[in-house]
């Protein structure tokens, strides 16, 4: 892929694979794979903000964890800002993470019950060497920029807040250490919708005043094309297609795009729906269908889907589908 | 803007901290009846074993041929005499310090051997893991009673050897809550946030993971106090702890339990002592547990 303006990617992910393996028996023998992560390739852009949209379980959290290298993958390689992460050594690894952080799901169980939500944030600050004094006061200030006053906050324990405020101490710890790149794993999922939009209004703020990336992860469609430049589409563990907000919402190529576009709620009665777009759960990613992983629920299956799995192809400018489908429209754009 | 929570300066200055954690706890122990009783008697328990050289009105290894087996209140013998004519009085209080120092011990020292080999196997997983666990079910494989009385019996009597076999009981029951306590906390996402920001494993495992793991194997650790205490005094009871002529309840219990037909009262007051003890370690740790619990 590359950019019309020709700048270089600030993140850049090649083929990363992880397969879980599943063991079982007195022997603890690998009996299985969870296939979590397979080949999946994308560039992310400084100061966009790529989504990434697919249902649970399709390895997108994997992925937020192998970018971030929390867990380290089989295949594949990531850059950042062209230097191979999963290369680095340990003490280039902890410059690394200052430009790359995480913000997780969960606002409950990412946040240690026993510090102060000052402590908490102001402690990536220690691990880099700040001074204990100054780590506090910017842990403060930061705190305070996500709308938390720290002479009422600060001092309190993570269980006395409610869930958005906790997701803002997840924000504020991820963004003291002035990171360039923020992953977004799920990060108002969890949260009523109300305050869904005030956590989104504020990283879209942040983003702007602080010229960040995102790459921002959910499950929630709505919500991934009120943030999103570009939007990746993953299916078990697989890219299915690629393309800006407005093209794929515009006309979304691949079945799967298709269906989920089709079933996020509405507000126009001319779009409600009588029946689910899309039947059944995805396939156990233990034992993936063979070629193309969606054939077991597409309503456009052909015998050759079941062959080989169909590579991405461009069917317009930064737009690319893995789908048989479109191989002669591939063919015209080309 | 309208998602800040910022407040007029007039009102934050106002605005008190809340408590801390520390203090939490305090204020519901100051409101469970039951676990302050049981601190309290415990107290004075350590307390009376601590100035038992000063409590104590006799020595209590001066015995009188005349004055056997005095019942309780007697003159000059308050809980009577035993059946050497010692001052039983003298003897529970010495009696104390053997049996809290045999009880304790073993106690304090799986829990630190036991915390660290506990959260070793479970933050490092995998083959150490295996062989740290495997390793600790081999001893709980026996029961705790046949352990120590087979590890004194090779060992032979004497306080010392009571040490070591039941430190040998205590260290795998505690590297067991350590492990899984370790290996739960692991997973949770504020240490996969603190890995995010650089933490080395040190400062990970001594900022985020000891802190939530050591509550519940101090919980744990102290109602290992009172099987301690039943399974030092059983030892010398059975002639493989304490030796003769030293004070120990459990030693007591077994030279006075054949004067029970002439005097009943005076045989159980080392039982009594054993029972209160055990009995206030158990409420105190109950209380403690219910009181460290994070309610959100």
């Amino acid at each position: 892929m590359s950019t019309a303006n020709g700048t270089p990617p600030l993140l850049e992910v090649l083929r990363l694979r992880k397969h879980f393996p599943l063991r079982g028996g007195v022997l603890q023998r690998i009996h299985a794979w969870v296939r979590a992560v397979d080949d999946v390739s994308f560039d992310v852009y400084p100061a966009e903000t790529l989504g990434i949209v697919g249902e649970s379980g399709c390895g997108k959290s994997t992925l937020a964890r192998l970018i971030l290298r929390l867990i380290e993958p089989d295949a594949g390689t990531v850059r950042f800002a062209g230097e191979d992460v999963r290369g680095a050594s340990p003490p280039r690894m902890k410059r690394l993470r200052r430009d790359m952080q995480l913000v997780f799901q969960d606002p409950y169980a990412s946040l240690n019950p026993r510090l102060t939500i000052e402590d908490a944030v102001a402690f990536s600050l220690l691990v880099h060497g700040t001074p204990r004094a100054e780590a506090r006061e910017r842990a403060r200030a930061m705190l305070g920029r996500v709308g938390l006053d720290p002479r009422l906050y600060g001092r309190r324990y993570a269980h006395e807040l409610s869930g958005g405020q906790r997701q803002r101490v997840n924000i504020a710890r991820a963004l003291v250490l002035d990171p360039r790149l923020l992953v977004l794993d799920e990060p108002v999922s969890a949260l009523d919708k109300s305050v869904q939009a005030q956590v989104l209004n504020l990283l879209q703020e942040l983003k702007a005043e602080r010229a960040l990336t995102y790459v921002f992860i959910s499950h929630d469609l709505n919500v991934i094309e009120y943030v999103s430049g570009r939007v990746l589409v993953m299916y078990l563990g697989e890219v299915v297609e690629t393309g800006t907000a407005d093209a794929l919402a515009r006309s979304p190529k691949h079945p799967y795009t298709q269906a989920l576009f089709a079933s996020a709620p509405s507000l126009d009665p001319d779009r409600r729906m009588e029946r689910p777009p899309l039947a059944g759960d995805p396939p156990n990613p233990i034992d993936p269908p063979s070629g193309c992983r969606f054939r077991t629920r597409c309503a456009f299956a052909m015998p050759r889907c079941g062959q080989a799995p169909p590579a991405l192809r461009e069917v317009g400018a930064t737009h690319e589908v893995a789908c048989y489908l479109y191989e002669a429209e591939a063919a015209v754009a080309r | 803007m309208a998602i800040t929570t910022a407040l007029p300066d007039e009102l934050a200055a106002r605005a008190t901290a809340p408590m801390s954690y520390g203090k939490t706890v305090a204020w519901r122990l100051a409101r469970d009846p039951a676990t302050l009783v049981a601190g309290a008697v415990l107290v004075l328990i350590v307390l009376s074993a601590v100035l038992a050289p000063w409590l104590a009105p006799y020595d209590p290894n001066a015995g009188s041929i005349r004055l056997r087996l005095a019942p309780v209140g007697a003159p000059a013998h308050l809980l009577g005499t035993d059946e050497q004519g010692r001052d039983m009085l003298s003897r529970l209080l010495w009696g104390g310090r053997m049996t809290l120092v045999a009880a304790l011990t073993p106690v304090v020292i799986g829990f630190v051997l036991g915390t660290g080999l506990g959260v070793l196997a479970g933050y490092v997983g995998g083959l150490t893991n295996t062989l740290v666990m495997r390793t600790m079910d081999i001893f709980y494989a026996f029961p705790a009673v046949l352990l120590a009385i087979a590890i004194s019996g090779a060992l032979g009597p004497g306080l010392p050897n009571t040490l070591i076999s039941l430190s040998i009981v205590f260290v795998p029951r505690v590297v067991r809550v350590a492990e899984s306590a370790t290996v739960q906390v692991k997973s949770l996402e504020y240490i996969a946030a603190a890995r995010a920001s650089g933490a080395g494993v040190r400062a990970i495992v001594r900022h985020h993971l000891l802190a939530n793991v050591l509550g519940p194997i101090l919980v744990f650790a102290s109602t290992q106090v009172s099987l301690s205490i039943i399974l030092a005094a059983g030892l010398s009871f059975l002639g493989l702890g304490v030796t003769p002529p030293a004070a120990e309840w459990g030693l007591m219990l077994n030279t006075l339990r054949q004067s029970i037909y002439v005097n009943a009262v005076v045989p159980a007051l080392p039982g009594l002592a054993i029972f209160v003890t055990s009995m206030a370690f158990n409420l105190l740790s109950d209380g403690l547990r219910d009181a460290m619990e994070i309610r959100a």
